[in-house]
């Protein structure tokens, strides 16, 4: 395929085709909606299924389920439609069935969402989160290959800018290796032979040759998680050796941030650029290292501080981090805010630079 | 409530002109020679008899049935199980088919994900009265609505058993449970949902009927909509619906044996037996 100009939610959707997506539930929800119009266009062609589910609590059990039976599935919403769906991405994480979520956020206010979970139990929810257009097409094949490879619900951390802003763009897919094969997978065939399968939070397994029950089996995955921290943390660190300042950001902030670090930098301020793009799990021990030079650390995001927790965790202390961005609906997709402009965030950042001096 | 058999012979034997293969049991006096074990009682595809169900429920009749009607329709290689949260759950550690345990209330949803991508497999729900006409009533209203070719089968005993008691949306008016203490009241805490007759109402539904397991017509009864009901989904038809009302004499603070004429004088008069929708 050549280079095609797609809106980001159509080729997020020709993304997760590629990467073998066959199943796809959603309930509308700006900026979501894009996404899930457009696999309602493009999944029957390739023999798929897209349900019109009558709510996101719906839209991600049939995910949910679609899984079970051994297909690659998606669903999708953002902000309250997601906080729906909290209960089942939990249920999958510890009943170990895949599917990817697709959160095309408003601003940024999905970070805790996305990294601490809203379900109950020990598990977490392996999310990327792209910078821009071209990314999400790689993160979304990713995903779905990580999702099989742990047999975990993952996310994808999108938002206006991803799901509205067309890119010139390739979908081919990616070949990520091979996976182990889904003989865990629900079809019905081993029923009356003995050796019928089970997916069950509880792990009780059958009469006669029973599971681990929950104790272990929890545990089992809290270890698997603690091995996707250690291995899947993915970052990107922008002129951070020597800096003074270093400037945390995700997501399409990064881009925003980029500039103004390069702007700066050609100025002669010692100051460099930190995007974590996996959120969790988020890299900690990467950022301590991008920091060892600095004395400050500013942290833009879109809301009132989310992700300076964790930023604040990686540092432990050893170096002073202030917020720098602020709540705004920008990039919502409701109305154009103010504070998503190279200018706004340059002043911001002059500023700090200029308090912590004095 | 039912009133203690009448001491001495009351003439139990073979019946003139029954069955000639036909051996009754005496109860009327002690066995002239000890009981013993004379047959396996497991159900097909049921792997173990041994559950932690109260003496006295109905559930485990309707387990029977269900695995029946799988194993007879030859159904066991192809049958997948959605089954919800409630006291029934741990059929699926006692049965030798696929399953999926899911979220209170998800399975029609959770089912219908299986369904769209396994589409030769006979996918089917249990759920109790709780997981279904309270926590779920949106998805299985919805994967009617939906004709999704699924079987969904609602063990309905009117009470929140696993939890001890308390109140669903089933519960029938006059019903003492531990958050009606003074028994249903229209007043303070509505009427129940009929949830067989709703999903009649749906298009998308093919089949839907009620049976029950308080006594042996109706098992054989219920037997037969569950056949019915795996047939029509499997073949394609739409949506089918079995209601099944199942004895939970803890969850009504009954004697054990008082189970069954609860169900038919009381439960019967809120929820009528029989098939409600063949098309």
């Amino acid at each position: 395929m050549a280079p095609q100009l797609l809106q980001g939610s159509d080729a997020v959707a020709q993304a997760a085709i590629a990467a073998g997506c066959r199943f796809f539930a959603g309930y509308p929800m700006l900026p979501f909606t894009d996404l899930l119009e457009s696999m309602a266009r493009r999944l029957p062609e390739v023999d798929g299924v897209c349900m019109n589910a009558e709510s996101e609590i719906e839209a991600v059990n049939m995910a949910l389920g679609a899984g079970a039976a051994g297909a690659r599935a998606g669903t999708g919403s953002c902000g309250q439609g997601i906080a729906l769906m909290q209960e089942a991405i939990a249920e999958a994480a510890l009943n170990e069935v895949p599917f990817v979520v697709f959160n095309m956020a408003r601003g940024q206010q999905d970070y805790f969402q996305a990294t601490r979970g809203g379900g109950w139990g020990d598990y977490r929810t392996l999310c990327f989160a792209p910078k821009d257009v071209s990314e999400a097409v790689e993160h979304t094949q990713l995903l779905f290959h990580l999702a099989d490879q742990y047999r975990a619900p993952v996310m994808l951390y999108g938002d206006y800018l991803i799901a509205h802003t067309y890119m010139s763009v390739d979908v081919v897919p990616i070949d990520f290796g091979p996976l182990p094969p889904k003989d865990w997978a629900l079809d019905g065939s081993l029923g009356g032979t003995g050796k019928s399968r089970q997916i069950w939070t509880w792990a009780m397994g059958k009469a006669g040759d029973p599971g681990p029950g929950p104790d272990l089996h929890w545990q089992r995955i809290a270890e698997k998680f603690e091995e996707m921290a250690r291995v899947e943390t993915r970052w990107e660190s922008i002129d951070c050796e020597g800096a003074e300042t270093v400037v945390v950001s995700f997501g399409t902030a990064g881009p925003f941030v980029e500039q103004v670090v390069g702007e700066l930098r050609a100025d002669g301020v010692r100051i460099g650029a930190f995007r974590p793009i996996t959120l969790w799990p988020f890299p900690e021990a990467a950022l301590a290292e991008a920091c060892r030079s600095a004395d400050r650390v500013l942290v833009f995001e879109v809301n009132a501080g989310q992700m300076i927790d964790d930023v604040r965790l990686a540092v432990a202390g050893r170096v002073p981090v202030s917020p720098l961005g602020r709540v705004s609906i920008d990039f919502s997709g409701m109305r154009q805010g103010e504070i998503l402009t190279v200018p706004w965030i340059r002043d911001r950042v002059h500023q700090a630079i200029k308090e912590v001096k004095v | 409530m039912t009133t203690p058999s009448p001491a001495g012979p009351t003439g139990a034997g073979v019946p003139a002109g029954g069955p000639a293969a036909a051996v009754l049991i005496a109860t009327d006096a002690p066995p002239t020679v000890p009981n013993r074990k004379v047959a396996g009682a497991l159900a097909p595809l049921q792997l173990s008899g041994e559950h932690h169900l109260c003496p006295g429920c109905g559930h485990p009749v309707a387990w029977r049935l269900l695995l029946e009607a799988i194993a007879e329709l030859g159904l066991a290689n192809r049958a997948i199980g959605v089954v919800g949260h409630g006291c029934y759950t741990n059929i699926v550690s006692l049965a030798d088919i696929d399953f999926l345990q899911c979220l209170h209330g998800r399975a029609p949803a959770v089912a219908t994900g299986v369904k769209r991508v396994q589409p030769d497999t006979a996918v089917f729900t249990l759920q109790g009265d709780g997981d279904l006409a309270s926590e779920g009533l949106a998805e299985v209203l919805h994967a009617a609505a939906r004709g999704e070719r699924i079987t969904t089968i609602m063990l309905n005993n009117g009470v929140f058993g696993d939890t001890g008691g308390q109140m669903t949306a089933a519960s029938v008016v006059g019903q003492r449970t531990k958050t009606s203490l003074d028994g249903r009241q229209p007043e303070a805490h509505g009427y129940p949902v009929p949830v067989a007759e709703l999903v009649a109402t749906l298009q998308g539904s093919v089949y839907v009927a009620r049976g029950a397991v308080h006594n042996a017509g109706s098992v054989a009864k219920t037997k037969r909509y569950l056949k019915r009901a795996f047939e029509l989904a499997t073949s394609g038809a739409g949506f089918t619906f079995v209601e099944v009302l199942t004895m939970c004499p803890t969850g009504w603070f009954l004697p054990t044996a008082d189970g069954p004429d609860y169900i038919q004088d009381t439960f019967e008069q809120t929820y009528p037996l029989g098939a409600l929708k063949d098309v």
